[in-house]
């Protein structure tokens, strides 16, 4: 237990996956503009990140690893994952379409989300059990909401505001924005040592 | 041998996966409004997202589902579809006027003087942070093709220095609008066929300097026109097209040239 939360706290404030490993950085430069668009993809983001790794743990230790082509690791998680996604689209059309409308766009955008894959790689490359690995993609999924989130209501802020000076609107200030946001989580290194350590 | 295996595991998971979505998009087929689809058939499917929506599938279902929707936010398709559009929803379908892009600027190579050389044609935005481009005048065509490279009906090109309309091709999708720097280039009906091309701000004097064909704001449109359409407002003539019958007086007396008569290059 102790580890799973060691482990979740890690994830999601120490080694965030957008502010500190610099994963999945096209949504959430590109989908932050709302708070509620920012937390639909978080949300869609947290799920199949979640699903993925139900799906790819399995094939990599009960086939890929057996056969010793772990190396095919990248180009099969690809696989899975875009075909898990759709089949998880054509599902949600069906059976709960007010989610599929809520999610909408964002679903097929997470196929090819650099995130998913990454966290689905790193799960093996830790040498996660499945629980662990499961949690692990858990806790990055809710750091990626916890990301937009915060993002999404510094900019709506920030397009409100007119102190803005004209040479930074739009682009310039939403990068540094990203930045600071990027530099602030930083002081949250370490904090896993010092509370379980 | 060695390479088989891994081959064969790869391309049976694909079969595996392909095979799966085959089979859930069958078994789990929810069936498309019979409107949205016609409608998206007569779409174009360019997915250009000019209407406002997020391409074609998405502006189908917001005609079938939401209400009040204009018929004709597609400007690609234009009146045509419109009416289609309209027919297979049963309603009646919305006025629209076939847009047309229109560049406001009449300098060409011949009548521009150039403030400053560069040797390479870049893009039009990057020229236009250099002091605003190459040309002694801040507002008129720098001529390197952005629109050119913007426009996906190939319906503008550059001659002679000047962005030129092909009015034919010319969907009034507005693309080309967006990629000017200098804003030069407007959407309007395509009835409008008298209008003031220059959007020189500057005094007579220093437009008359930088450019032979820009609007010198002195006036003489205002005093010729009958219908009080025409107004000279910060050194430039505005057209107030309320007012206007397009009798063409205000070209005739036009002394640099900078209203174009479009009615009169159709008949000549």
């Amino acid at each position: 237990m102790k580890e799973i939360i060691m482990i979740m706290m890690s994830v999601i404030l120490v080694n965030n996956f957008v502010l500190s490993q610099f994963l999945g950085m096209c949504p959430f430069m590109g989908v932050s503009k709302k708070l509620d668009s920012a937390t639909g993809m978080g949300l869609a983001v947290t799920f199949v990140m979640v699903l993925s790794t139900v799906a790819t743990w399995p094939i990599q230790h009960f086939l890929l690893d057996p056969l010793g082509i772990g190396y095919m690791q990248t180009l099969v998680f690809i696989l899975i994952i875009a075909s898990l996604v759709q089949l998880v689209e054509v599902a949600l059309k069906k059976y709960v379409p007010s989610l599929y409308r809520s999610l909408g766009i964002f679903l097929p955008l997470i196929t090819t989300n650099c995130a998913v894959l990454a966290v689905t790689i790193m799960n093996i490359d830790d040498g996660y059990t499945f629980l662990q690995a499961v949690f692990n993609s858990a806790g990055a999924g809710i750091g990626f909401l916890l990301a937009m989130v915060l993002f999404a209501g510094l900019r709506q802020k920030l397009d409100e505001s007119k102190m803005v000076p004209a040479p930074f609107k739009g682009i310039p200030i939403t990068l540094i924005t990203a930045s600071i946001l990027s530099l602030s989580f930083m002081g949250f290194s370490g904090i896993v040592d010092g509370i379980f350590g | 041998m060695d390479i088989l295996i891994p081959v064969l595991i790869v391309a049976a998971i694909g079969l595996i996966a392909g095979a799966g979505l085959t089979l859930a998009a069958k078994l789990m087929y929810v069936s498309v409004d019979e409107k949205v689809a016609s409608i998206r058939e007569k779409l174009p499917g360019a997915n250009c997202g000019a209407c406002g929506y997020a391409g074609c599938d998405d502006y189908a279902n917001a005609l079938v589902h939401g209400e009040g929707i204009s018929t004709s936010a597609c400007p690609v398709g234009g009146a045509y579809l419109a009416i289609a559009i309209a027919r297979i929803l049963g309603v009646e379908a919305d006025e629209s006027e076939e847009k047309v892009a229109a560049v406001m600027c009449r300098g060409s190579s011949d009548a521009i003087r150039r403030a400053m050389k560069h040797d390479k044609a870049w893009s039009c935005r990057a020229a236009n942070q250099l002091y605003g481009g190459q040309m002694e005048c801040r507002y008129g065509c720098l001529g390197m093709g952005d629109c050119v490279q913007a426009c996906p009906h190939d319906a503008i090109k550059i001659s002679d220095g000047l962005a030129v309309v092909d009015r034919d091709a010319c969907v009034g999708c507005g693309i080309c609008a967006d990629a000017c720097p200098k804003n030069l280039i407007e959407i309007h009906e395509k009835s409008k066929r008298i209008y003031i091309a220059c959007k020189s701000l500057d005094t007579g004097l220093f437009t008359m300097k930088a450019c032979a064909k820009g609007c010198i704001g002195c006036g003489r449109c205002e005093s010729v026109c009958r219908f009080d359409a025409v107004k000279v407002e910060n050194n430039l003539a505005r057209i107030d097209y309320d007012k206007c019958r397009m009798c063409g007086m205000c070209v005739k007396e036009c002394v640099t040239g900078a209203i174009i008569d479009i009615r009169k290059k159709k008949k000549s």
